[in-house]
């Protein structure tokens, strides 16, 4: 019982933080601060005529979405070798590709920095975010579909190949409807990541901000609070729905693959 | 040759995990060894010497700043490591033994969720939670526990620790749930009927069955914290700043990329040197115990 009271405390302490942002966002103050002074809904319309946020935004779209696609790949590629093939190093070769979930992101971002800038001699552009941010994408992508693909039958696509299928094919018709589920979700989980980062994106940007950088850059004038409040209010909404969309996907696939639900994304 | 080896079942497994892999080398193996290269170089304004020297090992070793701020990342790695493991044990513990097994996916969920929102503003929010005029302050003065807001709480390293307690939570919980999903339950009862207390049980089953995930959990939040400068920079003030700003004010501002290639470098071998000190003396203890 004391136990129950407990973690309902810590989900409190969790969302504490979240909770005060919808507050802000509709309070006609331009101080972040107690007590409350009324009810507008300026903010959100000052989000709508602002062109550099608009430009920052289209920016970390398209980052997500291309890095969500490509780490996606990637992890389908492991996720299958890890759960339906045996081979040399395994164990080793899979621990190097996990790495950078536990390396410092600021170390990625400088070393990214060092290589592309003073090594290579190349410009910096949402391109240089995009290599980084499949880096660190595709451990959770392939955390995700390990789910998906650690409990497929291999018999199935050896049955597709006797059948006549070639061994793409057999992949295409069977096993990739089998594990579509995953594949949606951990789109969506490093879509969110990706949108979300700025650690690395800070470092790694071109002349074009993203807007985690742009977020970072209002944070430094007062008057612009309030925005950023409204702001984070329609990114945490969206982010909401994605994670929804991405469990219930999630759930839904392993419940077509005929096994036990046994936690969430990590 | 090649077409034997490709289809056999080690070189169609190689084949499938070499996409992944070589992306891994191109993009953090060999950038991690350009940069250690990098901090054995000299850089003055814009042009890089490429000649090999250890001055700024020497520098980081001779001028105190760089070691302060280097203790003060650690031990703030440290407790917040500490803090949030402790806080999240209960929880995984509540989740994996006393939640219904259809409710833990909703739970899990529910927990995951704060994660997933923009990083940069939670960490701001908790400036107007512990400000001056914030959360904590407002409403302790209202009840009349306080008269004068609390300052010990916003721009010092006790704000940092706080906000990245925050940050790192569901990194703590999930390998903690984890592990103690795979405890067999009948172990537990077998310890009870033989006559030791729950409490004593806890200590002599639970708890070590349950190591492998507390040990992950440590690492996968240690690690990490040692790299961030954002909570540092919004939360610490003046004396709360960290390595990793000082990293970045060299590489962004400074134009000294070598000097903050080796500051780096020295912070990575620190942090891997502590996380192998904790898992070997973690595994001693457990092989001491059995």
């Amino acid at each position: 019982m004391s136990l129950r009271i407990y973690a309902i405390a810590y989900l409190i302490f969790l969302y504490a933080p979240i909770v005060l942002l919808p507050i802000f966002a509709f309070n006609d103050a331009t101080i972040i601060a107690f007590p409350l002074s009324g009810f507008t809904t300026d903010w959100f319309t000052e989000l709508a005529s602002n062109k550099s946020l608009h430009a920052a935004v289209k920016n970390s779209l398209f980052i997500a979405l291309v890095s969500a696609v490509t780490s996606t790949i990637l992890g389908v590629c492991a996720a299958r070798a890890g759960a339906m093939h045996r081979f040399r190093f395994k164990a080793g070769i899979m621990g190097f590709i996990m790495l950078p979930l536990v390396l410092p992101e600021i170390i990625v971002a400088v070393s990214l920095l060092v290589v592309v800038v003073q090594i290579l001699d190349l410009g910096l552009s949402n391109w240089t975010i995009i290599a980084a941010h499949v880096l660190i994408c595709t451990p959770f992508c392939i955390a995700i579909l390990n789910g998906a693909f650690q409990n497929l039958d291999p018999a199935m696509e050896e049955a597709a190949m006797d059948l006549g299928e070639s061994r793409f094919s057999a992949f295409r018709l069977v096993t990739l409807p089998l594990v579509m589920p995953g594949i949606i979700s951990s789109m969506l989980i490093a879509f969110t990541i990706s949108l979300d980062e700025f650690i690395i994106a800070f470092f790694l940007s071109g002349s074009s901000p993203t807007m985690p950088v742009y977020i970072w850059g209002l944070l430094r004038f007062p008057a612009s609070l309030p925005v950023v409040m409204a702001l984070g209010t329609i990114l945490v909404a969206l982010s909401i729905v994605l994670l929804t969309i991405a469990e219930l996907l999630r759930r839904r696939g392993l419940a077509r693959a005929g096994v036990k639900d046994e936690g969430g994304f990590l | 040759m090649l077409s034997k080896f490709l289809s056999s079942e080690n070189g169609r497994g190689l084949l499938m995990v070499s996409p992944p892999f070589l992306y891994a080398l191109l993009l953090m193996a060999f950038p991690l060894i350009a940069i250690f290269l990098f901090s054995f170089w000299t850089q003055d304004f814009m042009t890089l010497d490429t000649t090999f020297t250890l001055n700024n090992y020497r520098e980081i070793a001779e001028k105190p700043i760089y070691g302060a701020l280097l203790q003060r990342s650690l031990f703030v790695s440290a407790s917040v490591t500490a803090v949030t493991v402790l806080l999240a044990f209960p929880v995984a513990y509540f989740l994996s033994f006393h939640v219904r097994p259809d409710r833990k996916s909703l739970w899990l969920f529910l927990i995951t969720i704060p994660f997933w929102t923009s990083y940069l503003i939670r960490v701001f929010l908790w400036k107007v939670i512990l400000g001056y005029n914030g959360v904590i302050n407002t409403g302790l003065i209202n009840v009349g526990l306080i008269d004068e807001p609390l300052t010990f709480i916003l721009y010092n390293v006790n704000a940092v620790i706080i906000t990245l307690a925050h940050a790192f939570a569901p990194f703590a919980i999930l390998p903690i749930f984890v592990a103690l999903e795979k405890i067999d339950r009948s172990l537990l009862e077998a310890s009870q009927d033989l006559g030791e207390s729950k409490f004593m049980t806890f200590m002599r089953i639970t708890l070590p069955l349950a190591m492998p995930g507390v040990v992950g959990a440590v690492l996968i939040v240690f690690i990490p914290t040692i790299g961030d400068y954002v909570t540092p920079e919004l939360m610490g003030g003046a004396g709360g700043k960290l390595i990793a700003n000082m990293i970045q004010t060299q590489f962004l501002a400074l134009n000294n990329a070598p000097l903050g290639a080796a500051l780096a470098i020295v912070a990575m071998l620190c942090v891997t040197a502590i996380s192998l000190t904790f898992v070997l003396i973690n595994r001693r203890w457990l092989k001491g115990r059995s």
